[in-house]
């Protein structure tokens, strides 16, 4: 797929999930089989991308400043920090990480 | 009801009307991030742009971006960010009780359906509150995050690499505080667990997004596993 194709089809397909919530009969999305699989499928998907985002790197791993941003960010999550706060953090401990040993 | 303030009163809109405008500028300044790591991960301005305009929804987003910089297949970038995108439906059922929107008004409130317009919406008692807060802060969040988006792939180009930046971090430390407060049940916690370890051992045998894909298996076992107990 070329670059086009693939942001095209990804939109379409996300506003059509969007869209099925309001057009879709609920009692078919409620089938208890259903929703305990889409209920399930975020854990899943953003568990394993924190993995991928934070621990790959070419060839498999990379154990680098993404680690202790991640630490640095569980832990303003357990203090009931704010989205953005938690975000902000992550970003500045492994900005500042690299620019002390690159 | 009890003596407080009314649940729709001019207090209360305004005060969801403040909560709208702070959730749409910090989504603009995670939307910044977004556009200069879509621009690293090799995509060019108008494409970073046209996934905040049509895709609209962060957590898709990075990760069509995260899958496609690490070198996955578009196939593999498109099925994570539809999977990841799955919880909107969910949202707008919710939304389809409470606003219950007609005709073509469907199709805007289906677009500005995401995590921050479904949170401020629930919360609200009032219908003509609820209204208030999902149009509010879908329009919020949808105007500033393109916005930034643009910002973003704009400055990404001229400043580099994003990594100096701490911005891969940013990413991940996003996706963590999506799943955190899902993590609230046992079952959960479970699923969290099994799918990081799925994608620790697939992580260097297999090409870059397939490691979320099989991931995603341990969702299905688990929803249907749970229902023969």
């Amino acid at each position: 797929m070329t670059t086009w194709t693939t942001v095209l089809v990804g939109a379409a397909l996300c506003y059509a999930a969007k869209l099925a919530g309001y057009l879709v009969p609920a009692e078919l999305l409620e089938r208890p089989r259903v929703a305990r699989v889409s209920g399930m499928l975020p854990v899943a998907l953003l568990s394993a991308l924190v993995v991928v985002q934070m621990l790959g790197g070419p060839g498999g791993y990379a154990l680098d400043a993404r680690l202790v941003a991640l630490g640095v960010a569980a832990v303003a999550l357990r203090l009931r920090a704010p989205f953005i706060v938690v975000v902000a953090l992550a970003a500045v401990t492994a900005a500042v990480l690299r620019q002390v040993s690159p | 009801m009890s003596g407080g303030p009314p649940a729709d009163g001019p207090a209360v809109r305004r005060a969801v009307l403040r909560q709208a405008v702070s959730i749409g500028v910090a989504s603009g300044a995670y939307g910044v991030s977004f556009g200069a790591l879509a621009v690293a991960a090799g995509l060019d301005v108008w494409q970073a742009c046209a996934l905040s305009l049509l895709m609209f929804t962060g957590g898709s987003q990075f990760a069509l971006v995260g899958v496609l910089g690490a070198g996955g297949t578009g196939v593999a970038a498109v099925a994570t960010s539809t999977m990841l995108g799955l919880r909107n439906g969910l949202y707008a059922l919710q939304l389809a009780r409470l606003l219950r929107p007609r005709g073509p008004v469907r199709a805007a409130a289906a677009q500005l359906t995401i995590d921050e317009s479904t949170a401020v919406t629930v919360a609200q008692e009032e219908p003509a509150v609820q209204r208030l807060g999902f149009w509010a802060t879908g329009a919020a969040v949808f105007v500033l995050w393109n916005l930034a988006t643009l910002t973003g792939a704009l400055l990404g180009d001229a400043l580099g690499d994003p990594r100096r930046y701490g911005l891969d971090a940013a990413a991940g430390a996003a996706f963590l505080a999506l799943l955190w407060p899902r993590l609230r049940a046992v079952e959960a916690r479970t699923v969290a667990a099994a799918a990081a370890a799925v994608a620790v051992v697939l992580l260097p045998h297999v090409p870059a997004g397939v490691p979320v894909l099989a991931a995603a298996l341990v969702a299905l076992v688990a929803g249907v596993r749970g229902g023969r107990r």
